[in-house]
């Protein structure tokens, strides 16, 4: 490794030497690097919205009617011991026409009824809509508990639309990759061509072929890099500037965005894993073919 | 040392280039290798370089059998080459100095050596102080002499010099084939490929004459008269 400074001199001056394609290459790369990451955060927001929809779905426990409010009471520990509930809300027979009452303001009726044909419940909410079923079940399952209500329709229909989101999120993110290496590939592929001439010579005299590769893998190296730096300050400006522009609009208080502070060490990370692999793979596809005999 | 055995090489195109050809040349020898455009100089100089693979034949040089050496040893193979070529090829970007420094480093020289090697490599071309110049500042039998110190620099052992004297004129001609003439008496064996007649004619050495990819004559003088080589 005698030469490895040689090698990395060689891909710093390459990269100032061929002024235009370096800066091509580095905005094709920020260019894929700001779509693919802006596509990724609003995928993780979205979920979270969805996340934050499934918690807001309850189950209601009925109580046996035959239970003294202090004997329902005594249930909550039971329900709170089972496996996937998060949250156990004892409610009276007295708070509950109280909802019921304030969801049916106009309907005189309502209004006087006795709490006594209303039963005592519980209000759970579960960690995974996932397992929904079968925590219904267990539910079912203690004694005391005379029925369950579960919307099990609307809980399967986050489950597929949180699924289809993830699934096309991650195909439209590595389509992205694949087009960005490829981009990077040719841009690389270019400033090569400027150099052929260079690399007849060095095979001429006999250089191996990692002699020549290695100055155009430090320099695909650098530009990815350098590309995800500004790759990354780029989404930050961008991201902060959605985030304020949905926190001042009326329509859209209902999403709840994501600090970026949040996320920033596994977006920086990305951005770095993928400005490299992409320099990296993209100058090693790019030389490939002019290392043939 | 080159020996080549019934080598015939037909381009893909169908077209013979070489039919047949059987040639040696010993360590330490200087052979001009003549011949009108289209005989297969080119040709030939591509299967000694290992740029092109012979259809059938042997090609054996410096050790290494040419006609089926591997991607692994190509590279060691040419380490033992110094190739000149017409149109000089040298990298327009770099100064003199760093022309040669990127053969030396490109086959694992010590910065030691590259600093010792240089200068005496461009003392022998008469260029010692041409070194931070850069190729466009000099002129044409200037540039061909850098050519020659390149192929000098890493100590090869045989020298193939594909028409060195195309783009100069014939005084520069004349002293470029001095010089060659002068590395090949300090012990490297040299191959100048050319069609100069006259040039060929004012040294006495030994001169393959090609046609239509076969030898035609191989004797000791120029293109005509002179002793048969043995």
């Amino acid at each position: 490794m005698r030469n490895i400074g040689y090698y990395i001199r060689e891909g710093i001056r390459n990269m100032f030497s061929h002024g235009f394609m370096s800066f091509a290459a580095v905005g094709i790369t920020v260019a894929c690097l700001v779509i693919m990451g802006t596509f990724t955060l609003v995928a993780v927001n979205l979920n979270e919205n969805l996340k934050d929809l499934e918690r807001e779905n309850e189950i209601m426990a009925f109580v046996d009617d035959s239970y003294t409010e202090d004997e329902a009471r005594a249930l909550q520990e039971t329900l709170e011991k089972i496996d996937n509930v998060r949250l156990v809300n004892f409610i009276t027979r007295a708070e509950a026409l109280k909802i019921f009452q304030s969801e049916h303001p106009d309907q005189e009726l309502y209004q006087d009824l006795d709490p006594q044909i209303l039963r005592d419940r519980f209000a759970i909410r579960v960690e995974s809509l996932e397992e929904l079923r079968e925590t219904k079940e267990k539910i079912k399952a203690v004694t005391g508990i005379a029925d369950v209500n579960a919307y099990e329709n609307i809980s399967d229909g986050f489950i597929t639309l949180r699924n289809v989101a993830t699934v096309l999120c991650v195909s439209l993110i590595l389509i992205l990759f694949v087009v960005s290496v490829f981009i990077i590939a040719n841009t690389i592929k270019l400033t090569t061509f400027d150099r052929r001439e260079e690399i007849a010579i060095m095979r001429m005299v006999g250089a191996r072929n990692s002699f020549i590769s290695w100055p155009f893998v430090y320099e695909g190296f650098l530009l990815g890099i350098f590309s995800a730096v500004v790759a990354f300050l780029l989404q930050w400006a961008l991201y902060e500037g959605v985030t304020r522009g949905v926190a001042e609009s009326q329509s859209l208080q209902l999403f709840r965005i994501l600090a970026f502070s949040e996320f920033w060490k596994p977006v920086a990370g990305s951005f770095l894993a993928a400005g490299m692999l992409m320099g990296v793979g993209g100058s090693l596809s790019a030389i490939r073919k002019f290392l043939d005999v | 040392m080159i020996r080549m055995t019934d080598v015939e090489m037909e381009y893909g195109n169908g077209t013979e280039a070489i039919r047949g050809l059987s040639m040696d040349v010993e360590d330490g020898e200087f052979v001009f290798l003549v011949g009108p455009s289209g005989s297969g100089k080119s040709t030939l100089t591509k299967l000694l370089t290992g740029e092109v693979t012979p259809s059938a034949g042997r090609i054996m040089v410096n050790g290494f059998a040419v006609s089926s050496i591997t991607d692994r040893k190509l590279p060691l193979m040419r380490r033992t080459l110094g190739v000149i070529f017409q149109d000089f090829r040298l990298i327009e970007k770099k100064t003199v100095y760093d022309n040669l420094a990127f053969v030396m480093r490109a086959v694992g020289a010590s910065g030691k050596d590259i600093r010792h090697r240089i200068p005496y490599v461009l003392k022998l071309v008469g260029l010692e102080d041409k070194a931070r110049s850069f190729p466009n500042e000099l002129s044409g039998g200037e540039q061909q002499r850098v050519a020659i110190a390149r192929a000098l620099v890493n100590n090869p052992e045989t020298i193939i010099a594909d028409e060195p004297t195309g783009n100069l004129d014939p005084e520069r001609s004349w002293e470029l084939m001095e010089l060659l003439v002068r590395i090949n008496e300090l012990g490297t064996t040299v191959l100048v490929v050319t069609h100069e007649k006259d040039l060929v004619n004012q040294f006495s050495k030994r001169v393959v004459t090609i046609d239509q990819g076969r030898i035609i004559s191989d004797q000791i003088g120029g293109y005509v008269g002179g002793s048969i080589h043995a």
